[in-house]
């Protein structure tokens, strides 16, 4: 199976690994990660303006190269998956956005919405499926105690997002499961880490990947993963006590699929 | 000028949400991670638009702190949706008077080696135009 | 030709502000076969009927239009002062120019043009009118309760005790519904089963009433007075006769791990069960899906022990066909579910219940044997919080628009004992409107806080964190003082938000009874009529109808017992003459007509026909007109035009049509 992916800025650079390991374990997965030509950076927030075109036009070329292919489009990092994915449903569904949009890319076929987006952990779970995944885990991650940090992105407005229970999600946790390790529930997982806050604000930001920390700690996890590059630079400037290491969710996939080594080469 | 009817239609235009549709029953003051660092709180901020208070909301540092987390948006039993009203204040006072909140020359400062991109792009899209 | 008159009322100013109604006097004048025409400020009031009583008489109408409100209002009030007057009811039209005119339109000049046209609608309708006499039905002299909670008992014992045979159909185990699961009532703080369970017995024992428990309604045919209706006793395992509910059986069984729904799930329940001590019938049901011997074959322990003999493993359902009158919907309510609420941690923690299981906390024969304590470990909570509103008055697509409107009030009782039984247990409820309407209801919200120290915070819960120290961290409003309040309880109490019993759609279907977007049964009339459904023969019981408490259920339960006692009092129901009637001649015998009615009221004969000289035998179509209701299906199916409805026939509505295009 090959899919359209959008790796987005921060996976060129600072979040290498996420991208790597992703890739990597895909093949060993059986499926394929086909990069679109030219793509643009997705803005990193979905501009929530109404009234605002310009910004979502990046997502909408991504979108339309992907229909144009016939492939479904998968994103690794929350944000740039958040920001399509509601640019996504506004094609669909919101008519004056879908039309200046539309007016002002000129394609030959008017873009509405079309492809299917999903983010790599909806493959793991709805395409590859956590059972299977497990079949073809070589080194189980046995005994590690992981707390799944969701964050915002992924799972809010659930209405748009639709990728889990935007209160009790499961996922990361059957993930965490697959990957033979123990998953560790904590009530902050699904609580703001300060996003883009933290350039301005490192107090606030702190406090609150602190919580964080202390939540999951308290639960009795070991070490935090995430799918988002801006979450793991935040957690890792907790300077809370109970601050865990943080990972991206791809690098212990890898790990279980036994490709870590081979990437890092 | 602008008359405070007029903005506040706007922001109710820009953000898609109406704040008539709020009981005021506080959920979103009561979930919003960054509360303590606003001077107006979410469930103020839905009042200050319905009541065309606008003046205020232009001034406030809520409009800074708010991370559009969606957790009230999510959580609000109105669907009225308290985070979007914000965002759309701070685009207004963006469109308006211009981004002033973080200006291009700041940015080595705040640089440090493991800062992603990611940060950068969302934190100029939210603060500037 | 007709000798019509037309009257125009002003309802006051409802009608008269917006349309000019001398002229619609006027212009009634002119058309054909109207003889009189006038307006009146309120043609309902008695001054109103005197003028048409006179007209009738004076000038020998023959029909008559009134110009007024929705035939819903007032049809009856008109056709009835018509037959006074002498003339046949069924030559009574309304042109409705309030609803349909004067109440949306603004402009008074469109609106009289509307008005007029109207009204030459309804006089070329009456002038193609015939007088039609009305048939009458039987009533069977039986009530059936559907629903055996604190309001289909209370319905019950008051038809019952008029002298009318009732028959209540249950679907659990036992008669008592959700009262029997509450432990104390607001605002007396009486025992829930001290005052329910002797309505329990009466009910039971009463000569007249029939109870049907494990059963369910499957099928409905028929119409007011004459409802025919299919129950399915479904199999107890358990022969009623014999059994003396010593209980032995339930001791016995080594299947112990169903939870238990009357305890909500917080407690265990064998195969082979009562749902409760007290309940009626005494007769334990076995389970199917749970038991050992209906699953694998072998077990039979409860037969075994039984000194009665009455297991009875080769039990069938049975269909039990009975005739009834009336038919009271009393199907009550449940919690709505909480999965999509979970920020409040209800499915990730066992100390976040909802107030329903904690009415089963409390009492005395509920899973903790009425000690407070927490599901997880079983310890005596210090703080408690309860949360107000959780899926009520919402306008998402998680919760209900509506206000459950019991909750403030149990929640107070809930605080009330907690503090009065434990006074070392500090409770917090957090709310957005305390609602105290009702009789003693705000002095016992009041004594809450004043007199046991309730405190009450003005704010809603944002989340419930579980925590590792075993406690929940709530995160709150506090609107009042402008802060968001972190505090640590260890139980967290849900106010969830009540609904209509999910059966109720299903039942709603087979009565042809409406119901609302939230399933909620629809009365009649809001404010006139609100104990029966639109369709006749069927009134509304409880919180099917609504969120009520039992104060009001009890008394709306008395409410319909009366409706439905004054229909079982008639001998004989007029029924309604606008039936379908087939044009032998023009009848082809397709079956067309037979195959849309929703009412079975068509059949079909061979019968000898004169047309225009050839006699023949042919297949006929035939309409029961005691079954037909007068829908107008077939009619509109016949393809050969054969089918009329009487009163609105094909040439009376394209008269209409010609007279609003003319």
């Amino acid at each position: 199976m090959v899919y359209s992916y959008f790796p987005g800025c921060t996976l060129k650079t600072k979040a290498k690994d996420l991208d790597r390991y992703g890739r990597e374990s895909a093949k060993a997965l059986g499926f394929e990660l086909e990069e679109i030509e030219n793509w643009q950076c997705c803005g990193g927030v979905y501009p929530l303006g109404t009234d605002e075109i310009a910004s979502k036009l990046s997502s909408v070329r991504a979108l339309n190269d992907a229909k144009e292919k016939g492939q479904d489009l998968v994103t690794l990092c929350s944000a740039c998956h958040h920001v399509i994915k509601r640019v996504n449903d506004d094609m669909k569904n919101v008519e004056d956005i879908r039309t200046r949009a539309n007016n002002y890319m000129q394609l030959e076929q008017p873009y509405e919405g079309e492809t299917n987006v999903l983010h790599y952990l909806e493959v793991l779970r709805d395409r590859v499926g956590f059972d299977e995944l497990k079949k073809k885990v070589v080194k189980p991650l046995t005994g590690r105690k992981i707390g799944a940090y969701y964050g915002c992105l992924l799972l809010r407005p659930s209405s748009v997002l639709a990728f889990d229970d935007p209160e009790n999600p499961t996922i990361i946790e059957d993930f965490i499961r697959a990957i033979g390790a123990e998953p560790v529930i904590y009530g902050y997982r699904n609580e703001c880490c300060g996003g883009y806050i933290s350039l301005k604000e490192k107090e606030m930001s702190g406090k609150m990947v602190d919580r964080i920390m202390d939540s999951a700690a308290g639960m009795g996890a070991e070490e935090l993963i995430t799918a988002c590059p801006l979450c793991l630079y935040n957690l890792n400037t907790s300077t809370s006590a109970n601050k865990l290491p943080v990972h991206y969710f791809t690098e212990l996939l890898a790990e279980a699929l036994g490709l870590k080594e081979e990437v890092q080469e | 000028m602008k008359t405070a009817r007029d903005n506040a239609e706007k922001i109710k235009e820009i953000s898609g949400a109406n704040p008539q549709k709020c009981m005021k029953c506080g959920k979103c003051s009561a979930t919003c991670p960054a509360f303590n660092e606003m001077d107006i709180k979410p469930h103020q901020f839905v009042s200050y638009v319905a009541e065309e208070n606008i003046d205020a909301l232009m001034q406030s540092e809520t409009l800074w702190k708010c991370l559009s987390c969606f957790a009230c948006v999510e959580r609000c039993p109105r669907d009225v949706k308290p985070g979007k009203l914000i965002d759309a204040a701070r685009q207004m006072v963006v469109r308006q008077r211009g981004a002033d909140y973080l200006k291009a020359e700041e940015i080595p400062e705040l640089l440090d080696p493991e800062l992603p991109q990611q940060l950068l792009v969302s934190a100029f899209r939210r603060y500037k135009r | 030709m007709q000798r019509i008159g037309v009257f125009v009322c002003h309802c006051g100013s409802n009608i008269a502000a917006t349309v000019d109604v001398k002229k619609v006097v006027e212009m009634a004048k002119l058309e054909p076969g109207v003889v009189h025409a006038e307006d009146y400020q309120y043609m309902c009031s008695e001054a109103g009927q005197a003028k048409i009583d006179a007209a009738i008489k004076e000038k020998g109408l023959t029909g008559m239009v009134v110009c007024s409100c929705s035939p819903r209002m007032h049809e009856t009030t008109f056709r009835k002062a018509a037959e006074r007057a002498g003339l046949n009811p069924y030559m009574v039209e309304i042109a409705n120019i309030r609803e349909h005119c004067s109440w949306i339109h603004k402009d008074m000049e469109e609106a009289t043009k509307k008005a007029v046209i109207l009204m030459r609608a309804a006089v070329a309708k009456v002038n193609l009118n015939a007088p039609l006499q009305p048939g009458e039905s039987r009533v069977t002299k039986r009530a059936l309760v559907i629903g055996g909670g604190i309001a289909g008992i209370q319905t019950a014992i008051d038809i019952a005790d008029a002298g009318y045979e009732v028959d209540i159909v249950e679907k659990e185990p036992s008669i008592g519904g959700r009262m029997s699961q509450i432990d104390k009532t607001f605002p007396t703080l009486d025992c829930s089963a001290c005052i329910l369970t002797p309505k329990m017995v009466e009910a039971s024992a009463h000569e007249k009433i029939t109870l049907y428990t494990y059963s369910e309604v499957e099928k409905v045919s028929g119409f007011v007075g004459d409802f025919t209706v299919d129950i399915r006793k479904k199999a107890r395992s358990v022969d009623m006769d014999k059994c003396t509910g010593c209980g032995v059986c339930q001791e016995k069984c080594p299947s112990k791990k169903t939870p238990s729904e009357f305890n909500r799930g917080l407690s265990n329940r064998s195969a082979i069960y009562t749902p409760f001590a007290q309940a009626i019938p005494n007769v334990p049901v076995i389970d199917r899906e749970h038991c050992i011997k209906f699953k694998t074959g072998k077990c039979g322990v409860c037969s075994k022990v039984c000194q009665a003999g009455a297991i009875d493993y080769d039990q069938k359902d049975e269909i039990i066909t009975q005739k009834y009158g009336a038919i009271v919907v009393a199907t009550g309510f449940d919690m709505i579910k909480l999965d999509k609420y979970d920020e409040y941690a209800y499915n990730q923690s066992p100390d976040v219940i909802t107030s329903l299981e904690l009415e089963r906390i409390m009492n005395a024969a509920g899973p903790t044997k009425g000690h407070l304590e927490r599901m997880s470990d079983h310890k005596a909570p210090k703080k408690m919080v309860f949360v107000q509103c959780v899926g009520s008055r919402c306008s998402d697509e998680r919760g209900k628009s509506y206000c459950s409107k019991i909750c403030c009030m149990y929640t107070a009782k809930h605080a009330m004992l907690i503090r009065d039984k434990y006074p070392d247990v500090d409770v917090t409820v957090f709310y957005i409107d305390v609602r105290t309407p009702g009789k003693n209801f705000d002095e016992f919200y009041r004594r809450a806080v004043e007199e046991y120290g309730v405190h009450y915070i003005k704010g809603q819960v944002g989340k419930v964190v579980p925590q590792e120290n075993g406690q929940l961290l709530v995160q709150a409003s506090d609107l009042l003082d402008n802060k968001q309040i972190l505090m640590e309880a260890d139980m967290v109490v849900l106010a969830a938000a009540i609904e209509p019993n999910p059966d109720v759609r299903k039942i709603a279907t087979m009565l042809t009874a409406s119901i609302d977007t939230n399933n909620f049964l629809t009365e009649a009339h809001a404010k006139l009529r609100p104990v029966e459904s639109p369709t006749a023969g069927i009134f509304l019981s409880g919180v099917c109808q609504g969120p009520k408490d039992i104060p009001e259920t009890v008394s709306q339960a008395g409410a319909a017992a009366v409706k439905a006692i004054g229909l079982l009092a008639k001998d004989k129901l007029m029924t309604n003459p606008c039936t379908a009637k087939p044009d032998e001649l023009l009848c082809n015998g397709c079956s067309t007509c037979a195959n849309v009615c929703p009412y079975g009221a068509i059949s079909y004969i061979d019968k000898e026909v004169n047309d225009h000289g050839i006699r023949e035998v042919r297949r006929i179509a035939q309409v029961n007109s005691a079954l037909c209701q007068g829908c107008g299906a077939c009619t509109v199916a016949c393809p050969s035009g054969s089918m009329d409805l009487q009163g609105f026939s094909n040439r009376q509505i394209l008269a209409e049509v010609d007279a609003i295009c003319r």
